[in-house]
């Protein structure tokens, strides 16, 4: 990462004339926001706050209105009612100023293929009036190597690279990243997140919508879950596991015995703060692992039950969202 | 907060907000615009060969197909010596001497335009398809030999004097045809396809989410047709007049303005086709819904004047039938623009039309 440090020059020292004008108020202020298609109301009555400075996760799964929101945000859709102050601006009467100083990466955008990575640059860096030069905008998202091949030669991870270059070309003061990740393999999210990583550093405020709870416990600040069209929690994701759910995990399956289990049994053990069971595998949130463990397996020699897979893992924002909800996160 | 820590650059980047660097011509978005359209044109081999090598490979084919053969010696038959003697004389006969079933057989199956065989009382039998004008032209050929060889003269004598001047060819009427309808073809395909496969890809949605001034986007496309326009029109119409010797008798500046307003016109209407579509397929329906009409009713390749009276007004109303007759009138009797005027008319009308409604249509997304 410090290496990469260098390679951001460009971007580095953000001009905080703004946010020390008005360190009180945030980047982006959302209130009351509501957004219907059709039938489906895809957005009911969203309050937000996205602090100067931060990056701010917006979480839940595919459908719950991050997208909607973000682009409302992003000025592209007009909501049914609510409000959007961003940059101390509103769409309605400064929409010119807020052009210039978003970053904007929307979910699935094909760049043309027939051009190459560097005039594609170009392209959107002259919209701008300021910001990186091209080459060194590409230096930023370490695609110098592919400098001059056609976008459609590039690989997934490399094209998303580009679609966050095209974002930060004008030096923008607030960036959305539309689900950023989605679709790549472990490696190329792995690379886009130090880049993310690092443009953070330079301290712009981001709101980036994601599905990946690790993604979000990995670059965000504060999030907040959404879960049709609502915000259902809100804080960092410490806060967030600390609050609605004990430490740890444990997962076991009790195989072709599932049916057998004395699940309010289970409950009674020491430690224990819930337990659910689905498919077969049992879930439970427990806050003392060393005495929660031997407890269970206790337990489930009396009940005469033969475990075929046992597993522990600290609590995630999966954790939170299945908890709140109900539901996991990639059901969809 | 962070004002403290990172003085120098604040005050490097507040003099760059007051005054942003100024942009080079180069730099400037509707330049970048154009280059990009242009550059993706360029790369689109499949879209290159319908711009470029189809319509010159239609000239040639059709060019040489309907060319202006010398008069063609017909092929005949006869049944009898006599016959044959009689008719050799005729130059624009080929005269072969067959038993009666080959014969038959022969003009059956259209390899020879007329039998002849004696009938009755000397006379003579010509067995011929009305229909077929080789067999008309033959009739009366083998007819005139065989009088003149028994004795005719002709009472007046008479000469020929034979006229085959460019500009009056099927190939001088095809390529001011062929013209419009690349002018046509390339701008709609042009327009509409990009601008859905755009709209399909959200590329449109991600334009309009940076500061680009919206006209600049729609400008970059006219300014990429006049740029393709140039190159266009110069390979047909160099093309014609190198191989063909295809004559330009009005001024090359009309034939300009009205390429110019021929293309402009057919890209609105492609824009039109494409305000809303979002798939390729949906987009291509319409466009060919619209351009196959034309294409046969606008005398692309044969006169439209062969259609009836009654929807000659709806055809002259048609862009394309504008543009081609403007073409002609243009390269073939040398008219100016005033003369064009009615054609100029209805081509802006339709311009007007189409990129108003367009405008109101459009979807960025």
């Amino acid at each position: 990462m410090s290496s990469h440090s260098q390679v951001a020059c460009p971007l580095s020292g953000r001009d905080t004339g703004f946010m020390s004008a008005v360190a009180s108020s945030p980047a982006l202020r959302v209130t009351g926001l509501r957004k219907a298609y059709q039938d489906v109301v895809a957005v009911n009555g969203l309050d937000l706050e996205v602090r100067a400075g931060e990056c701010f996760g917006l979480l839940g799964p595919n459908g719950a209105g991050k997208t909607t929101t973000v682009e409302i945000c992003e000025g592209l859709t007009e909501p049914d009612s609510g409000d959007v102050e961003l940059l101390g601006m509103h769409w309605n009467s400064d929409a010119k100023q807020l052009r210039q100083r978003l970053g904007i990466q929307l979910q699935d955008t094909q760049l043309s293929e027939k051009l190459t990575v560097f005039e594609t640059l170009r392209l959107f860096r002259s919209f701008f009036d300021q910001g990186p030069g091209a080459s060194d905008a590409i230096a930023l998202v370490q695609l110098e190597e592919k400098k001059n091949s056609r976008v459609g030669n590039l690989s997934g991870g490399q094209k998303q690279r580009l679609a966050l270059a095209c974002a930060l070309v004008g030096d923008p003061d607030f960036l959305f990243l539309d689900e950023p990740t989605t679709g790549l393999d472990p490696q190329a999210r792995r690379q886009l997140w130090d880049l993310i990583e690092q443009f953070k550093s330079s301290g712009r405020t981001i709101l980036l919508t994601t599905h990946y709870m690790d993604e979000a416990e990995r670059l965000c600040e504060r999030v907040a879950i959404m879960d049709n069209g609502k915000q259902i929690a809100l804080g960092s994701p410490r806060e967030l596991i600390a609050s609605t759910c004990a430490e740890h995990m444990v997962a076991f399956s009790a195989g072709a015995n599932s049916h057998a289990l004395d699940i309010p049994a289970l409950r009674k053990i020491q430690g224990v703060r819930d337990v659910r069971s689905e498919n077969g595998t049992v879930e439970m949130q427990v806050t003392e692992l060393h005495l929660a463990v031997p407890a269970l397996l206790a337990e489930l020699t009396r009940q005469n039950i033969p475990l075929t897979e046992l597993s522990t893992h600290s609590a995630t924002l999966e954790d939170v969202f299945v908890s709140l909800t109900g539901r996991h996160l990639r059901d969809e | 907060m962070s004002e403290t820590t990172a003085i120098p650059d604040i005050q490097v980047r507040a003099d760059e907000r007051k005054a942003p660097r100024g942009k080079t011509f180069a730099e400037h978005p509707l330049v970048q615009l154009t280059i990009v359209r242009f550059l993706e044109t360029l790369r689109e081999p499949e879209a290159l060969f319908w711009i470029f090598a189809f319509p010159i490979l239609l000239a040639g084919g059709l060019g040489i197909a309907f060319r202006n053969r010398p008069a063609e010696v017909l092929k005949i038959a006869t049944v009898t010596p006599q016959l044959t003697q009689s008719l050799q004389h005729e130059k624009l006969l080929a005269v072969q001497q067959l038993d009666a079933n080959a014969a038959e057989e022969a003009l059956r199956t259209g390899k020879i335009a007329l039998l002849a065989e004696p009938g009755a009382n000397g006379t003579i039998v010509y067995r011929y398809d009305d229909t077929n004008p080789e067999g008309r032209t033959a009739r009366m050929l083998a007819d005139r030999a065989v009088q003149q060889a028994a004795g005719r003269a002709d009472p007046v004598g008479s000469s020929d004097v034979l006229m085959r001047e460019p500009g009056s060819r099927y190939i001088d009427f095809l390529i001011p045809g062929l013209l419009g309808m690349n002018l046509m073809g390339s701008a709609i395909w042009g327009m509409g396809f990009t601008v859905v496969d755009m709209r399909r890809k959200k590329l449109l949605k991600r334009l309009i989410a940076t500061p680009m001034p919206k006209q600049y986007f729609l400008l970059s496309y006219v300014l990429s047709r006049i740029l393709m326009l140039v190159a266009e029109v110069g390979i047909v119409l160099g093309f014609g007049a190198w191989i063909f010797h295809v004559p330009v008798r009005g001024s090359l500046l009309s034939l300009a303005v009205v390429c110019l307003l021929g293309s402009l016109t057919f890209s609105a209407m492609g824009l039109l086709l494409a305000s809303r579509a979002r798939t390729i397929e949906a987009a291509s329906g319409l466009m060919n819904a619209v351009m196959l009409p034309m294409w046969i009713a606008s005398g692309v390749f044969f006169s439209a004047q062969r259609f009836p009276d009654v929807v000659q007004p709806f055809i002259k109303a048609l862009p394309l039938t504008a543009a081609i007759d403007a073409l002609r009138a243009n390269m073939l009797q040398g008219a100016n623009l005033v003369q064009l005027a009615p054609q100029i008319g209805v081509l802006s009308a339709w311009l007007i039309f189409c990129f108003i409604l367009a405008l109101k249509l459009f979807r960025w997304r």
